[in-house]
């Protein structure tokens, strides 16, 4: 998506909410290592001011622009500096509806994840300061506009996170931290070759003969735009915008067919950039990573790492795979449903034969994310061929919506589980399904939590798993009968695999397994934990509003954005071909149905 | 013009060269070996060897080297003219003045390691910052060598002490053995690069490079198949040489040995200093024989009347007349440069070729290394690899994109500038541990984090660096490398620098698992009963302060990018 975006004065502060956590980081350093209470509520404390900024936003309407304004689809609080000009990179932050809610997101399970972190007790200072860079990492991939900056901080979470599942990890943690950062490098140096494709491919020259009012409004530096009403060599750019705006609006990236026969740089590096944003959300085949990484990480970690770092490959794809690559999505659309929902059987069929409760979470995740890229795969004008009822944007902007949704409810739920299976393990250090049992009696509160956070995990109506679920089976039901049908079918599923770990947990008669006599009630620290997490459950499950109103307008905009593309690239595709289709009915009679009347 | 005519001139234009009164000149290795010479003399006295002279009388002369070799000058507004010294065998241009600050910043920051660490001892330390400074002015001559005898001279030069230095540990088998290994593998190099040369200029009738590649562009249609197969093989043997210097597969087998058998700040020295002088060597020869410079060369004499010994404009070789004298006057440089498209291929073919195999072969060696030098011997054969990588693209855009391939050559500034810092700083660690803990096996490294928190974490620093990591400063080196490749993909659709491409991102993600597995021991691990037994202070305080400052620029490198880029694109301007 592109829009007209205008520098506020005060834009610097919600770049200032990205480094708070790098900056907390650096003062933690000096702090002694022996103080580990201190430390700990030091970054409780700055999660707590990242999270309340971010909210303020909401609340407050400073009259400085400083505010985040539902109505409004573009993107707000911007702020642009030059950074490396010889490559025009820029240094560019902004956020618009479907960035805020994952901003808010991040934060909210942030804090958290340092809530439950009071369980870590070794090198307390160096895991305080990992979490803090982390965050930053993922506040900056949510506000980065620009690509080269995108992918810093894409990288940037690489490091804290392989120490941080590497040190504070189960006993396999070496093998699911190195095989966390292959994985994610991999997927990342794809992403590099076509963010370098698309650079030395884009020309804000061709952009502004195209679009001269768009090309303005985009944030590019005023050396750029002076320098491209002249004639003279391409002016690249990285700036995720002006890139979208070319990528809709010229031929620049579909103008030269590179090794296959029909393919552009537009195929190329939807499909480099798909496969690096599928291996962060995970999708079957590259999804192996994460069950390790999962089972490994300690539980405040898992709950990032779903709640969040999964929600980045949704993003990077509705953020930067769509727009900037319309045509690869529009010929690749039925490829990224199919993946989307083999990944929600797969996941759910592995879930099934889990026996390790972490591990059995871990492929639920796999499931639930596969929801996530059906919605965003979902554009029924790829297959509308001239049927104008699906050249509208309401199927697909449905389908984005659910995704975002399901993001959304993903990171509370997923979190929420995580956080309820290491609650259990903290106090039996066990996570095998088939020694549980008996917990609601032992644990009554605690099995009265978990069950709410289990059911909308499964996408129980009233809870927020459902409405994201709901928005994309519906959504794909134009786009092909067949799909939706399986996808619906994967409910079943689902709860099959839930109500099972449920009833093996916290049902039965006794507990049998090893150290009953840990068994403690909750304390206050967990409860404060748990009750946020469900009070959003159901809020979301039964006023879906509440975070829809956010991302409505600029996830309609990106859709009729793109339908009007898809409108032009139908037409301009049947104008040549209409010819020698029309000719081919003249010479077959046979399929041409007429009246014996008209003899 | 007669003979006496001529002294005249190579006695004006040597004066001129050595000390101009504008420019920089051949000042800076002046400097460098007034500063030997001051050494060795101060050792003769008595008074000389009992205090440590050699360190500060070092520094001294490095930094009076940077001061009149005015990089400055060279890579702001208004650089001076490419000038050519010493009737035409050495080049000064903005690309000399670049790599010159780096090759004296490299060997600034390995004097004061050796400070630190102690490994000459006070009486070998003379004799170890002579041979540096000796080895130095090699390697600023490899910069700016623009005749093929100058070429070889400085690869000696510049190689010859780099023996000495491997074998300086004394009483050390293996540190001999290294020297021994490296001499002989380096004077077979150093012979077939010689044969090479005699065999280019014999057909050639010149070695004076622009000449050589005009006689190639205006000769190569007329010569036979004979002698094309000798200009073909002299190319190769040249080529030998280099990849020598650049420990460039299959001449990359020195390099594991030596590296492990000298001292860590050798290593330092070898892969930072040594392969920067090849690199803009191999720049050098390349652009030398590909290309020939569009700006008119000045001379630092005075030259309305100079016949210069090697200029290209007068040089007009005898046989071409007779075969199409019409032609051969009226061809311009343009046209020349058209002429040269046969041998660019040759020299991208052959780069592409040596960088991919290099690069995937360092990075497929270092899995197995259970010692430290080894394996950061191999992962310098792979980042040589890199860095060759962004030549061709800068060879193939030279004609047709003068603006991407400066970007091309101005990648592999950049990407030299951060791997000093990354390689001196990793190659430091290696030998402040070996001081404390005795040892360069990777596995006694355990634990260490515990012991000595600050050092790990820089180290870490650098190893991400290496691996090409944001925001650290190798993934800037690497991005502009690799933004090099597929701008000259895209400009001139040459599979084969897709191909570079393809390979440099895949072997990336190769790299990852030997450079973590260290960062894994000394962070995850914990210590053995095998271990060493350690003592209490890992790191020296000053040794942990010269760690810290040198992974300060990893980060700041990439915040503070748009000036580093730009002085590396002042670098470019010159070269064609």
């Amino acid at each position: 998506m592109y829009t007209a975006t205008e520098p506020s004065s005060l834009g610097w502060i919600p770049s200032l909410i990205v480094f708070l956590p790098a900056l907390g980081a650096l003062l933690l350093a000096l702090f002694p290592s022996k103080s580990d209470q201190a430390i700990r509520f030091f970054t409780l404390a700055i999660t707590i001011a990242v999270f309340v900024t971010l909210a303020a936003f909401l609340i407050f309407d400073t009259g400085h622009g400083l505010t985040f304004r539902t109505d409004e689809a573009g993107m707000q609080n911007v702020y642009v500096q030059p950074w490396i000009p010889s490559f025009n990179i820029q240094y560019f932050m902004g956020m618009d509806g479907i960035s805020f809610p994952l901003l808010a997101l991040t934060a909210f399970v942030s804090v958290l994840a340092m809530g439950a972190s009071w369980s870590i007790q070794k090198h307390v200072k160096a895991y305080c300061i990992l979490f803090l860079l982390l965050e930053t990492g993922m506040l900056g991939v949510f506000m980065a506009l620009d690509f080269f900056l995108f992918y810093v901080f894409w990288e940037v979470m690489l490091l804290p996170m392989y120490f941080l599942i590497g040190v504070w990890g189960g006993p396999r943690r070496e093998y699911a931290a190195i095989k966390f950062f292959l994985y994610t490098l991999l997927g990342s140096v794809l992403m590099l070759i076509a963010i370098l494709m698309l650079y030395f491919q884009s020309d804000v020259r061709t952009l502004a003969k195209a679009q001269p009012d768009l090309v303005t409004k985009l944030s590019l530096p005023s050396e750029v735009l002076t320098e491209a009403t002249k004639e003279g060599a391409p002016l690249h750019t990285f700036n995720i915008q002006a890139l979208a705006a070319m990528g809709q609006h010229t031929d620049l990236f579909s103008n030269k067919e590179v090794l296959f026969d029909g393919w552009t740089i537009q195929h190329w590096a939807f499909i480099l950039l798909f496969i690096g944003f599928a291996v962060k959300v995970p999708s079957v085949p590259v999804h192996t990573w994460l069950p390790d990484a999962h089972v490994e990480a300690p539980t405040p970690i898992s709950m990032i790492l779903a709640g969040v770092l999964l929600k980045m490959g949704g993003y990077g794809i509705l953020r930067i795979c769509y727009p900037i690559c319309p045509l690869g999505g529009f010929d690749f659309a039925y490829g990224v449903c199919l993946v989307g929902v083999i990944s929600m059987v797969y996941g759910a069929f592995a879930a099934l034969a889990q026996k390790d409760f972490k591990r059995l979470v871990a492929y639920s995740s796999v499931s639930h994310m596969g929801y996530v890229v059906l919605g965003l795969g979902v554009w029924s004008a790829a297959i509308a061929d001239g049927n104008p009822d699906l050249m509208t944007s309401s199927y697909w902007n449905q389908g984005i919506q659910g995704a975002m949704f399901q993001m959304i409810a993903h990171g509370i739920s997923s979190a929420g589980m995580f956080f309820m299976v290491g609650v259990i393990y903290d106090r039996v250090h066990h996570r095998n399904l088939d020694q549980f049992g008996g917990l609601f009696g032992k644990m009554p509160l605690y099995a009265g939590l978990a069950i709410p956070i289990f059911f909308a995990g499964l996408g129980l109506p009233g809870l927020c798993g459902f409405i994201g679920e709901v928005f994309v089976v519906l959504a794909v039901w134009k786009f092909s009968q067949v799909l939706a049908i399986i996808s619906a079918f994967v409910v079943i599923l689902t709860a099959g695999y839930i109500l099972w770990a449920i009833q093996r947990v916290y049902l039965g008669a006794e507990y049998k397994g090893p150290h009953p006599e840990a068994l403690t009630p909750l304390n206050l620290r967990e409860v404060s934990i748990a009750v946020p997490l469900i009070i959003f459950a159901v809020l979301f499950g039964v006023m879906p509003t509440l975070v829809l109103q956010y991302m409505d307008k600029s996830i309609s905009l990106q859709a009729d954005q793109l339908t009007a593309w898809a409108r032009e690239h139908d037409e301009h595709k049947s104008e040549p071909s209409s010819v020698p289709a029309l000719a081919q009915t003249e010479t077959l009679p046979i399929f041409k149905f007429t009246k014996p009347t008209d003899r | 013009m007669d003979f006496g005519q001529v002294i005249t001139q190579v006695i004006g234009d040597s004066q001129q060269s050595l000390w101009p009164a504008v420019g920089s000149g051949f000042k800076p290795e002046i400097v460098l070996c007034i500063t030997l010479f001051v050494l060795l003399i101060a050792k003769c006295f008595t008074w000389g060897t009992r205090i440590d002279l050699a360190f500060p009388l070092t520094c001294i002369g490095l930094c009076l080297s940077v001061y009149v070799a005015e990089p400055w000058n060279y890579l702001g507004d208004g650089a001076p003219p490419r000038t050519e010294l010493f009737t035409g065998m050495l080049v000064l241009d903005s690309f000399t003045a670049f790599f010159r600050a780096i090759l004296l910043l490299s060997a600034l920051l390995l004097v004061i390691l050796t400070q630190i660490t102690g490994v000459p001892d006070l009486s070998d330390a003379t004799d170890f910052f002579c041979l540096v400074l000796g080895a130095i002015v090699g390697l600023c001559l490899m910069a700016s060598a623009n005749h093929a005898l100058m070429i070889f001279l400085a690869v000696e030069i510049a190689s010859i002490p780099s023996y000495v230095l491997a074998g300086l540990l004394e009483n050390q088998r293996r540190s001999s053995e290294a020297a021994l290994k490296y001499s002989i593998y380096g004077a077979g190099a150093a012979g077939v690069m010689l044969y090479g040369i005699s065999l280019l200029t014999g057909v050639l009738n010149t070695a004076h490079l622009p000449s050589m590649a005009q006689e190639l562009a205006t000769q190569w249609p007329v010569y036979e198949a004979d002698t094309r197969w000798v200009l073909v093989m002299g190319g190769l043997m040249l080529g030998v040489g280099l990849a020598f210097k650049l420990s460039a597969v299959p001449f990359h087998f020195w390099c594991p040995d030596v590296f492990e058998g000298s001292a860590a700040e050798i290593g330092a020295f070898l892969s930072v200093a040594s392969k920067a002088g090849a690199l803009a060597l191999l720049v050098r020869v390349s652009f030398g024989f590909g290309l020939l410079n569009v700006e008119p060369m000045h001379f630092p004499t005075d030259t309305n009347s100079r016949a210069g010994m090697f200029s290209v404009t007068d040089k007009v070789p005898s046989d071409v007349s007779s075969h199409n004298p019409s032609e051969s006057d009226s061809l311009n440089v343009t046209d020349l440069n058209h002429r040269l498209a046969p041998t660019r291929n040759f020299i991208i073919c052959l780069i592409s070729l040596v960088a991919m195999i290099t690069c995937t072969f360092g990075n497929l060696a270092a899995y197995g290394q259970t010692n430290i030098k080894r394996l950061l011997a191999y992962s310098t054969i792979a980042h040589a690899g890199y860095m060759m990588m962004a030549v061709p693209p800068a060879l193939a855009m030279a004609t047709t994109d003068a603006s991407g391939a400066r970007y091309a050559i101005a990648a592999l500034g950049m990407y030299i500038l951060t791997y000093v810092f990354m390689n001196v700083g990793v190659f430091a660690v290696v030998a402040l541990l070996r001081n404390s803990l005795g040892s360069e096996e990777i596995a006694d490294y355990a634990g260490l984090i515990r012991n000595a928190p600050l050092t790990v974490i820089c180290f870490s620093l650098m190893m991400f660096s290496l691996l090409g990591i944001p925001p650290l400063a190798g993934f800037i080196g690497k991005f502009a490398v690799f933004g090099a490749l597929t701008d000259g993909w895209r400009s001139t659709g040459s599979p084969l620098l897709l191909g570079l491409l393809v390979v440099g991102g895949l072997n990336t993600a190769l790299s990852v698992y030997y450079y973590l597995r260290v960062i894994k021991v000394m962070t995850f691990d914990r210590e053995t009963d095998s271990t060493r037994p350690r003592p209490l202070s890992v790191i020296s305080p000053l040794g942990a302060c010269y760690v810290f400052a040198i992974s300060v620029p990893l980060l700041a490198i990439t915040v503070m990018a748009a000036p580093l880029h730009k002085w590396s694109l002042a670098a470019a301007l010159q070269l064609f």
